[in-house]
């Protein structure tokens, strides 16, 4: 078999159950592609490569003695935000640049469990914050479709390395976006499940009420394969939720007919790129003939979720990042002259730019006298938009829109107004803070960009989401579509 | 390019102009958030932050009379228990192997009390 790379995740596990191929195989062609587009696309802050070859080595010897679990032997990449015992983890950021970490993230080790082979990790915005890629401390990652563009972010190295297919499938994180505005960006599936369905134990927090893990890859089949094995109760994550992770795979094939799909008006505004829309029409068109029916429903305080999120995200960033004091892990200065200088130039020394931005922000909107105008006012907004959400899904079983304004734009040009980038998930954070899943699929191009199609259901709704976006993959071919050069 | 003309443009008008963070303001939010900044950093932030802070005043807008509060996504959870039982192994080692320094399994810090 010669075209391991543009096989599914879910043929590349059924190719292995049958032993047509042998993980070493597929990895060491796995890591050879990861070689060879790393300068042109910077998607990877580590590669694991003995550890990889000598876990395929095991995977081959389970298959041979007839064992093996869904994914066992299959190759995928993790955001290097999830902790992954034994290897580095940084986060995209200086200041964990030398830190090992003790433990693995519970999606890492329940995909482990279910035999994935963990290939190397993925590069990002630092400490997931940006909708780029490019404030890394280890550089821009590029996108695969044109290497002056932004794949966007802040996944942006399981974006590329999915679309650039080095791995079928990689993890990621979605406190704002960083799911679904990367695989718009990058022409393929990113799903953020529901707040709570995927543990949050060993991911490192950004935003502890709007951080969910999630995954990228080729098509909804293989989101929904992966996230079957991801789901379930933590007792190490306080807000984990308790519920039966649903067959996923079993329920892609549910008919269409009669969904009914909220069009959001909201997400059709002036700032809609035309050709962006004119690709999410034409997507739209395809539900109505799978026997789906629109109607457009309207979310009034949906606009506001920005201004909403650039209160809350910030402010919960300032707390979190406050472990960062260049005592028990990660940087710390040269020479400090006390413990107040030890923490203020470790963590001015240690962070990024933008990183510093949000945590300035956030310590603003929770400062004394500031808190009510701010930070309280921003939670009473979100509870507006929650109920926005709660009432559309009274009438309609999924909405749908464009994922992004416009397709992937060029490394540097969003740089220097912080606004301006906030600004590129604006469509996509309302289902953060309502808690809600969400998928991007590719619907097409716009000048040779591909352009995402924006699905969000209620609460625990990812078998209903994943259903009507894999109905959407049979019944197009966009998201088989490959770079030129990734070929 | 999104045009954020747009999202301004649902703000009352304001009364009074948007207001900037003076260079003190800045100082003063970085030492809450013990964040050393350089003198040439300082005037960037003032810049960005004022405009943040113009931005999210776009909130003034909504009218959020009775509304309580949404701190998290998933109403009605509740605080979960668990037995009060050991459950944790003594794996200091292993988490100060990350430490910048220490000794005799204790965090070195700068002297705090002279």
């Amino acid at each position: 078999m010669s075209a391991w790379h543009t096989s599914t995740l879910t043929q590349l596990a059924a190719g292995l159950r049958a032993r047509q191929f042998s993980s070493v195989e597929l990895v060491r062609a796995c890591l050879d592609r990861i070689d060879a587009s790393q300068a042109a696309l910077n998607a990877f802050i580590s590669v694991t490569r003995e550890r990889a070859l000598a876990d395929a080595a095991a995977a081959d010897r389970a298959l041979a003695a007839g064992g093996g679990g869904p994914l066992t032997g299959v190759p995928i990449a993790h955001k290097d935000i999830f902790c992954t015992q034994g290897v580095r983890t940084t986060c995209g950021s200086r200041i964990l640049d030398n830190f090992v970490s003790p433990y693995d993230a519970t999606v890492v080790a329940k995909l482990r469990g279910a035999g994935a082979i963990m290939l190397g990790k993925t590069n990002m915005d630092e400490f997931a914050m940006g909708s780029s890629s490019e404030t890394s401390f280890y550089g821009p990652v590029r996108n695969p479709w044109n290497p002056q563009l932004v794949p966007g972010g802040s996944s942006g190295g399981s974006a590329a390395a999915v679309a650039a297919r080095l791995v079928p499938a990689a993890t990621a994180t979605d406190t704002g976006g960083s799911i679904r505005q990367p695989a718009a960006l990058c022409g393929i599936t990113g799903l953020k499940p529901t707040y709570g369905r995927v543990s949050r134990y060993g991911m490192i927090a950004f935003a502890s009420s709007l951080d969910q893990g999630g995954v990228l890859t080729g098509s909804a089949a293989d989101a929904a394969l992966m996230l079957r094995e991801m789901a379930g109760f933590d007792a190490n994550d306080s807000t984990s939720v308790d519920t039966p992770v649903p067959d996923y795979v079993a329920a892609l094939e549910q008919p269409l007919a009669g969904l009914k799909v909220g069009l959001l008006r909201e997400f059709f505004d002036k700032g809609l790129d035309a050709q962006n829309e004119q690709r999410v029409r034409e997507a739209l068109k395809v539900y109505e003939q799978l026997g789906a029916r629109l109607t457009e429903v309207s979310l009034p305080n949906l606009p506001l979720s920005v201004p909403v999120y650039y209160v809350v995200a910030p402010a919960e960033c300032s707390s979190n990042l406050a472990r960062f004091d260049g005592v028990r892990f990660g940087y710390r200065c040269e020479n400090p002259r006390d413990l107040t200088d030890l923490y203020r130039r470790s963590r001015g020394e240690g962070f990024g730019a933008e990183v510093k931005r949000r945590i300035m922000t956030g310590t603003y909107v929770l400062s004394a006298g500031y808190y009510d105008a701010y930070y309280l006012k921003a939670q009473r907004v979100r509870q507006l938009i929650n109920a926005d959400f709660t009432r559309a899904f009274g009438s309609v079983d999924v909405l749908m829109g464009p994922t992004t304004p416009t397709p992937a734009f060029a490394i540097g040009a969003k740089t220097s107004d912080p606004i301006t980038m906030y600004l590129n998930d604006i469509y996509t954070i309302g289902a953060n803070l309502a808690g809600l899943p969400a998928v991007s699929i590719p619907c097409g191009f716009v000048q040779g960009l591909p352009v995402g199609l924006q699905i969000v259901g209620p609460h625990f709704s990812e078998a209903r989401v994943l259903n009507a976006a894999h109905a959407l993959q049979r019944a197009t071919d966009w998201h088989t579509r490959v770079p030129q050069g990734y070929a | 390019m999104y045009d954020f003309a747009l999202v301004f443009s649902l703000r009352h008008a304001r009364r009074e102009p948007p207001m900037a963070l003076t260079r003190e303001q800045i100082a003063s939010i970085a030492a809450l958030a013990r964040l050393d900044l350089s003198s040439a950093e300082i005037p960037v932030y003032q810049d960005s932050l004022s405009r943040i802070l113009d931005f999210v005043g776009a909130l003034d807008r909504a009218d959020t009379t009775d509304v309580a509060p949404m701190s998290h996504p998933l109403p009605g959870l509740s605080q979960r228990l668990r037995p009060d039982v050991v459950t944790e192994q003594d794996r200091h080692e292993q988490y100060q192997a990350n430490a910048p320094q220490v000794a005799a399994g204790l965090y070195l810090v700068p002297k705090v009390i002279e």
